[in-house]
């Protein structure tokens, strides 16, 4: 099921759905460098609320996104892990290291705006 | 979450026919006019219980009449049980005794007591009605001894199982007591941990700051363990995970009151200290915690000077 | 609900059924939404690894009881090239990155026993089982 992805200024805002295949990240992981170069974007926020289950591969795949969409000069904010998946993903052992995160949406659109202010 | 309530029915199967010779038939036998007599004598034995029940000085948190009435009902239970060979209906009703006599005080070894003792009435009783005819009084013996034996541990286990349950309950209650997630600001959250911490509690905190973070969308996490008096390894790494999480969820954590014997057990887990964030006392760092959420603190007295 | 589940692992999207099955399972048993999610994720782990590494196998899930305490229990089989050095494998020396090997150090933490049985050429059987606090 392909991931929507909205545009909301001049951030990307790409919504998980809770039965997210493998197959849907890669394609996510597609879309987002794509997206980000065509409309040209500054930041991108991954909402993963609706996430049940963050494992290692979901989180491999969020890290490269945020590290791709890097090298275009933007910044990338996961926003909405659940307190459950965080539990569980540190038991698990993955970080999400060098992630930005933050709690919801809003969280993450108020530290998109700051840092596009802040950066000259 | 599953509770576990049942009440004691009182269905039976009141005849039993049984085919084939054989020992077992004997049993059977012997079992049903065992019962029989028990039905007969029940007046007699129930009061014959009650009685010994209060010599021995046992149940002294319940009155005369109580005691009778739930004699009476253990006795029925004790009766049927032997009679039907089945114990789930005595298991049920073992749970719920005990769920009406433990908030009364009742200790585990009056209940051990009380079921002894009415094994042991009864065992008189058959006893008096046998002493003419040794070779019955042994066959009756034999058959009641196994099935007595096995309802005196069922009611006794029932009632440990369902103290223990209270206890556990009682536990968790303290606990979650004792770990109170403070919101001090908005968007500003402290937990002070003090005392001991196991594996479960520190995995409860966890989970109650994780989800106090969410609720209260804080920013920023003061944790306080100025009053932890030891921390093994486990326990580190569940603060350590517990500094993550809370990032994941977009909190910065602030750890104060760290003595030099945790540092060190963080040092040997293989914590980088330099990339925790520690100040040294909780004061230090609710003062901290206030600059990155940027909140400037400025003492009434200069505030007051300036007007 | 059954007590008992079984998900055939072929493709990505099992690994999404199995490990959905299994946290409902798990709350059906009276798990917390926290330990729910933890059991989802280690049947996710070990789908994954099915996936990955054999192509094809099964995963089974089913609420299991003793005298005390009851849980869940997971096997994750499959008949796959097996896994070489087993102690390597579960060994923890991985960074968090998770991109090395098959997680299962990480599995370990999540439950409560765990089980590895391996054999090279023929495949590879891991039981988890989980216990309600």
């Amino acid at each position: 099921m392909e991931v929507p992805v909205l545009k909301q200024g001049p951030f990307l805002i790409a919504t998980v759905q809770a039965a997210l295949t493998d197959d849907d990240l890669i394609q996510l992981r597609a879309a987002m460098i794509e997206r980000v170069v065509t409309s040209r974007s500054q930041g991108v926020i991954i909402d993963v609320t609706a996430m049940d289950v963050m494992d290692s591969f979901a989180s491999r795949t969020l890290r490269e996104i945020a590290q791709m969409i890097r090298l275009r000069g933007a910044d990338t904010v996961i926003v909405g892990i659940q307190p459950e998946v965080a539990f569980a993903m540190v038991q698990l052992g993955i970080s999400l290291e060098g992630v930005i995160t933050a709690l919801d949406l809003e969280e993450g659109l108020a530290y998109l705006q700051h840092k596009q202010k802040g950066v000259t | 979450m599953v509770k576990e309530t049942e009440r004691a029915e009182r269905s039976s199967t009141r005849t039993q026919t049984f085919e084939g010779a054989g020992p077992e038939m004997g049993t059977a036998v012997l079992l049903r006019e065992l019962v029989a007599h028990l039905r007969q004598s029940r007046t007699q034995l129930r009061e014959e219980w009650a009685r010994r029940i209060t010599e021995a000085q046992l149940l002294t948190a319940m009155n005369k009449d109580e005691i009778f009435a739930e004699a009476t009902a253990v006795y029925d239970q004790y009766v049927e049980a032997l009679e039907t060979g089945t114990f789930e209906a005595l298991q049920a009703y073992a749970r719920s005794l005990s769920e009406r006599i433990i908030p009364r005080g009742v200790e585990t070894h009056e209940v051990v007591g009380i079921v002894l003792l009415l094994r042991d009435v009864l065992a008189r009783s058959l006893f008096a009605k046998y002493q003419t005819d040794f070779t019955k009084l042994n066959r009756i013996l034999d058959a009641y001894e196994p099935a007595a034996n096995r309802i005196a541990n069922t009611v006794a286990v029932g009632f440990v199982q369902e103290r223990e349950r209270v206890i556990r309950q009682q536990q968790e209650a303290i606990r979650e007591l004792s770990t109170p997630v403070l919101q001090v600001r908005e968007r500003l959250l402290i937990l002070p941990i003090i005392g001991v911490i196991d594996p479960h509690r520190a995995r409860q905190l966890t989970e109650q700051l994780l989800r106090g973070i969410r609720t209260n969308r804080a920013k920023v996490v003061v944790i306080d363990i100025t009053g932890v008096a030891a921390m093994d390894a486990t326990v580190a790494n569940h603060l350590v995970q517990t500094v993550e999480a809370s990032r994941l969820l977009g909190a910065t954590v602030i750890v104060t009151g760290l003595s030099p014997e945790i540092a060190q057990t963080l040092v040997t887990i293989g914590v980088e200290l330099g990339k925790m964030n520690t100040v040294g006392d909780l004061q230090g760092g609710i003062e901290q915690a206030e600059r990155l959420l940027g909140y400037k603190v400025v003492p009434i007295a200069a505030a007051t000077a300036t007007t | 609900m059954p007590k008992s589940i079984r998900v055939q692992i072929h493709s990505d999207k099992d690994i999404v059924s199995a490990r959905q099955e299994g946290r409902a399972l798990a709350l059906t048993l009276g798990f917390s939404h926290t330990d729910s999610t933890l059991i989802a994720t280690a049947i996710s782990e070990l789908a994954r690894n099915i996936v990955t590494y054999a192509r094809r196998g099964e995963i089974r899930i089913r609420g299991i009881a003793n005298s005390s305490r009851s849980g869940i229990q997971v096997i994750a089989s499959d008949s796959g090239p097996g896994i070489a050095n087993v102690r390597l494998a579960l060994q923890d020396g991985y960074s968090t990155s998770g991109s090395l090997g098959l997680g299962l150090p990480g599995v370990k933490r999540l439950v409560d026993e765990f089980e590895l049985d391996s054999t090279v050429g023929e495949g590879t059987t891991v039981k988890i089982k989980k216990w309600k606090s």
